[in-house]
């Protein structure tokens, strides 16, 4: 079980820098789109959520379960259609 | 097949996949060329992760889950299709509240059920994305209250403000730590005990919102953007799983990245604006250097045409009073007058204008202003000096010569764009009232001001129609 602890810490902290590199490129003009791009990659968490929700387990779980999908599909799919939507206005003349 | 398609290893392989596809989709973030393209790959890794996360033998009921996506998905949709750029801060605000609500949710729903054993580690994981998801949730609320002017967007200071907010934090961590113990201490039974850490989290997003002020919400946005990634990191290690933890902590490190430039874009530190109320607290002190001399200038459209007809040079600064009387358009429409006259126009961006990082980029992307014209203070602020005429529409702070002059002034030192070097500045304005900080401007009485005063996209109409005739 520690192991598995250690593997996924690890994967933590690469991916934080990595994220640190990765947005520092983006230029300044994007940094409204940034958010709600990111933002829709946070609502991750629906893999979480559907995992809670279809268990069928405990009806409790089931419940907060379903809440969370609900929640993390609006910020899925709201998230990155407004992202393109946002992206589709930026041109060059 | 069907038996490969739902083992462990082809839902962890499809997981590195789907991590893949959004480190790529941020990666072409960084050029307005690709950026949307990077979007689209960015969304297939997260339909590559639901759809395998959907057809895993974990799964055994399906409506519920049904309702919940389609329902997730039509209020999603319609909340993105019809969300006007101007109000883009109120939608992400909401956005990063439902992130956190979620994540919130799956640590719980993880907690309480009896069939899944967790260890320390996994405890600690469930406190971390309660109080996260929490702060998240109520936070983003209370932001989005304060941006669409639902509540007063005023700092709410009160006595003891400090002592109360640590009252708080240390109670949510005499809670986390019995719930990672279960030592039975506090005889409150599992449920109770998360549904008082949940109640604490709550209330602790409202004491840390509630003391900023409308100018400092692109920082509190950026913010809370970045604890709804570290929530959904959190509830990752609650489940063991890679992706939420990749995922996670790649928008948790890009929620850092901009408070840090909006802090920086501010000179403030990130304490400062999380408990200072700036605006509210330091506005008696701003006159320190003795009382600003000269006199407003007001001009009319006629005489202002006249100028802009014989500029050769001319930079545009838009802020959030641009976005308020929705002028974007007009502006895009008097620059392109402007070019055809033989005139060099540019868009001076400085990175706290508006209410969220970018937010005068998309608005003038959206009436279809080239992205290569809008430039950053840096840039724009050497050449100064050959600028014939700056316009300043709705923006106050972010131009204010006393962050370079006046050393008793609250901004001193912040990076602001030195307008008052140009030869002449153009201040669009709907009266003398001061700006959302509540700072003097000295800049309205310079030598080289001019004060345009009235609605902003009403006095740029004009000026279209004074070009065309």
């Amino acid at each position: 079980m520690d192991s598995l602890f250690i593997m996924l810490l690890f994967v933590l902290i690469l991916a934080i820098f990595l994220g640190f590199e990765l947005i520092n490129k983006v230029p300044s003009t994007l940094h409204t789109p940034l958010m709600s791009g990111a933002n829709a990659i946070s609502g991750i968490t629906i893999v979480g959520a559907i995992l809670s929700s279809g268990s069928d387990s405990v009806l409790l779980t089931t419940i907060l379960g379903t809440g969370a999908v609900f929640f993390a599909t609006i910020n899925v799919v709201g998230g990155y259609l407004v992202t393109n939507r946002m992206l589709g206005m930026f041109k060059k003349k | 097949m069907n038996m490969f398609f739902q083992s462990e290893l082809f839902v962890n392989l499809s997981y590195i996949l789907a991590s893949i596809f959004f480190i790529f989709g941020l990666k072409m973030l960084s050029s307005p060329e690709t950026a949307q393209r990077g979007n689209l790959i960015s969304a297939l890794g997260m339909l590559l992760a639901i759809i395998v996360t959907l057809m895993g033998n974990n799964i055994i009921s399906y409506q519920w889950l049904a309702i919940a996506l389609i329902a997730g998905a039509i209020v999603g949709a319609s909340a993105a299709s019809f969300v006007k750029m101007t109000t883009m801060p109120e939608l992400v605000a909401l956005f990063n509240g439902f992130g956190g609500i979620a994540s919130l949710l799956v640590g719980s729903a993880e907690f309480l059920n009896i069939t899944s054993a967790l260890n320390a580690i996994a405890l600690t994981a469930v406190f971390l994305t309660v109080l996260i998801g929490g702060v998240t949730f109520t936070g983003s609320l209370l932001a989005f209250g304060k941006l669409s002017e639902i509540i007063n967007g005023k700092p709410f200071l009160y006595f003891g403000q400090r002592a109360v907010l640590i009252i708080f934090i240390v109670l949510s961590f005499i809670l986390g730590i019995e719930i990672i113990v279960d030592s039975g201490s506090l005889g409150i039974s599992r449920f109770y005990l998360l549904v008082s850490l949940t109640i604490t989290a709550l209330i602790l997003g409202v004491l840390l919102t509630a003391p900023i002020g409308g100018a400092d919400m692109p920082v509190i946005i950026a913010l809370l953007n970045s604890y709804s990634g570290l929530a959904a990191a959190a509830a990752g290690f609650v489940i063991n799983n890679n992706v939420l933890i990749v995922a996670g902590s790649l928008v948790g490190a890009s929620g850092l990245i901009l408070t840090n430039i909006m802090c920086k874009a501010m000179n403030r530190s990130l304490m400062n604006v999380l408990f200072g109320g700036f605006g509210a607290v330091s506005s008696s002190d701003g006159n320190k250097s003795g009382e600003i001399q000269g006199e407003v200038k007001p001009i009319n459209t006629s005489d202002a045409y006249l100028i802009l007809e014989a500029a050769n040079s001319v930079l545009f600064v838009p802020g959030y009073g641009m976005a308020v009387s929705q002028a974007q358009h007009s502006v895009r429409e008097l620059g392109e007058l402007l070019e055809e006259n033989g005139c060099e126009v540019n868009y001076g961006i400085h990175p706290v204008a508006g209410r969220m990082p970018g937010h005068m980029n998309v608005l003038l992307a959206e009436a279809n202003v080239s992205y290569d014209l809008l430039v950053e203070p840096d840039d724009v602020n050497p050449i100064m000096d050959t600028v014939d005429v700056c316009v300043v529409i709705g923006a106050n702070d972010v131009v204010n010569p006393d962050a370079r002059e006046n050393e008793g002034s609250p901004i001193y030192g912040m990076p602001v764009i030195e307008v008052d070097r140009a030869k002449t500045v153009f201040v669009l304005k709907r009266s003398m009232a001061s700006g959302f900080a509540g700072i003097d401007n000295p800049l309205f009485l310079k030598e080289n001001s001019r004060m345009l005063f009235g609605d902003a996209k009403e006095s740029i109409s004009t000026l279209v129609s004074e070009f065309k005739s």
